[in-house]
């Protein structure tokens, strides 16, 4: 069963936001992770970058696949988690705390309303 | 609609992830590839191969058949016994690798790919019209089911879950006895089953090939009589990452119809001595004069993300070949993988670069296997 933490919003690609202020914290969902299972890799976008929502701006990979990580929201890239550069397990074992992927500044806060509520992912994920 | 294998309820029951495999809905991981994976290095796995392919071939003409068609010498084998070879067409490229095993005099049994049944069996067919020697071939793949039990502690239960001793090909008294690259006749309850020494996983291990009644019953005992040794069902993700730390063969990365078994480095297999065979005259030719490309092994240097089949692979500043198997090795926590180089940068400590989302990464060639034990 699946971790929602319900201070979150969630996009269809299985990212979570966290909302401060005109500032937003950006990761995985348990679920994608458990989807995912032994993640030994995960490259973030360039602090200062300006990424549009919806954009390809991660990637992380497990033994089997690469996957690409979408940003939820638009802005400019404030701050990247680099702990999970060097302890990618951190996405497996703490999706949603410490094994945030990158902060970022909203360019459009009104994107934030588009995303999925805790309990609108919860059905999209079947739980 | 994807075929099912006689194990698709068990793998149903133990949460696994079904992929596509081939046409085949086969598990690809029950809880995670590293625990599956170190599972079958540091005690035991058990896997379901059951979409492999089975082909009989039997009759006077039988071995000069086979002979004909496949690279390695069948005359070396003895009833009981079973070898790795190749399947070429006239080019010497590769229909397929498979092993062959000589159950008794005149009676042979192939055990192919499974996204190779068709092609193999309308190429064998096409050969066999040729062929005016008596002989009798037969698909039976729908008949079997199979898995793979590998691991260093399987000796240590195989006894228990199939006990007593072999009752045609190679005569032991129990199914440990069994050497490497041996096959006996056992009996499973009611059922006989095929048991061989062999595997893909570089561990020691065995194959079992039944009806589904049988594979299903010895499924459920295998789990349960191994869990204490550390048992765990292995999928399809860690059956790939353990072949690609020893760099055996993947029909369709390592091996295809543009590839010979020179460049792929099993020429070991290819008996040029024994006579006339499909693809010798290229073979030997390649064998004697060289190869335009050639498959090595690498490992990474740089912290990267894996390497990855398509990848392209760089060298002196110029894009020099591609990645055919690549992954993160469980066992070595770094990157590894295989590709093919012209024949000059095969040597091992050849540095190299692998291109992963546009940035080059380094890597180093290194002698087979990219993994030992010990």
């Amino acid at each position: 069963m699946s971790n929602i933490p319900s201070d979150l919003k969630y996009a269809k690609s299985h990212e979570w936001l966290r909302v401060s202020g005109d500032t937003a914290t950006v990761g995985i969902t348990d679920h994608a992770q458990a989807e995912l299972t032994d993640i030994v890799f995960v490259e973030l976008p360039a602090v200062g970058r300006t990424v549009k929502a919806g954009e390809a701006c991660a990637v992380v990979e497990s033994v089997k696949t690469a996957s690409d990580i979408y940003s939820p929201v638009s802005g400019e890239i404030t701050a990247v988690n680099s702990a999970v550069v060097d302890n990618p397990a951190l996405v497996n074992t703490a999706p949603d705390s410490d094994g945030w992927f990158y902060k970022i500044k909203l360019s459009n806060a009104t994107e934030v309303n588009a995303l999925l509520s805790p309990d609108d992912y919860k059905k999209q994920i079947g739980g | 609609m994807l075929k099912r294998t006689a194990l698709f309820s068990a793998h149903q029951k133990l949460g696994a992830k079904l992929i596509d495999f081939g046409g085949w809905e086969m598990p690809v991981q029950y809880t995670s590839i590293t625990d599956e994976h170190l599972a079958v290095r540091n005690a035991a796995g058990i896997f379901d191969i059951s979409h492999m392919g089975e082909v009989t071939v039997s009759g006077a003409g039988a071995e000069s058949f086979l002979n004909s068609v496949l690279t390695n010498d069948i005359r070396k084998l003895v009833s009981g016994e079973g070898q790795y070879t190749l399947m070429c067409n006239e080019r010497g490229t590769v229909i397929d690798d498979l092993y062959a095993y000589k159950l008794s005099e005149a009676v042979y049994f192939l055990i192919i790919n499974a996204s190779r049944i068709e092609p193999d069996v309308a190429w064998l067919d096409a050969q066999t019209a040729k062929f005016s020697g008596d002989l009798k071939m037969t698909d039976a793949s729908h008949n079997y089911a199979a898995v793979a039990v590998q691991g260093p502690r399987v000796q240590e239960f195989i006894n228990t879950v199939i006990p007593g001793a072999s009752s045609s090909a190679m005569r032991v008294n129990a199914v440990n006895d069994l050497k490497k690259n041996q096959i006996g006749g056992f009996k499973f309850e009611n059922h006989s089953v095929l048991i061989s020494r062999t595997g893909y996983t570089g561990e020691d291990g065995f194959e079992i090939v039944g009806s589904d009644e049988s594979i299903q019953h010895l499924w459920d005992k295998f789990i349960s009589v191994g869990q204490p040794f550390g048992l765990k069902p292995a999928g399809l993700g860690a059956r790939d990452t353990l072949r690609t730390e020893v760099c055996y063969p993947l029909y369709g990365h390592e091996l295809d119809e543009e590839t010979t078994p020179i460049e792929a480095g099993v020429g070991f297999f290819v008996a040029l001595d024994k006579g006339e065979f499909n693809g010798r005259a290229v073979l030997a030719d390649q064998k004697a004069n060289g190869v335009k490309k050639k498959l090595v092994a690498f490992k990474m240097t740089d912290k990267s993300a894996p390497p990855r089949p398509h990848y392209p692979i760089w060298a002196n500043g110029a894009s020099v070949g591609e990645v055919v198997s690549g992954t993160q090795s469980p066992s070595l926590n770094l990157g590894i993988g295989m590709g093919y180089v012209p024949p000059e940068l095969a040597k091992p400590d050849t540095k190299i670069e692998i291109e992963i989302r546009g940035k080059h990464y380094a890597a180093v060639v290194v002698p087979k296997p990219i993994y030992k034990k010990g």
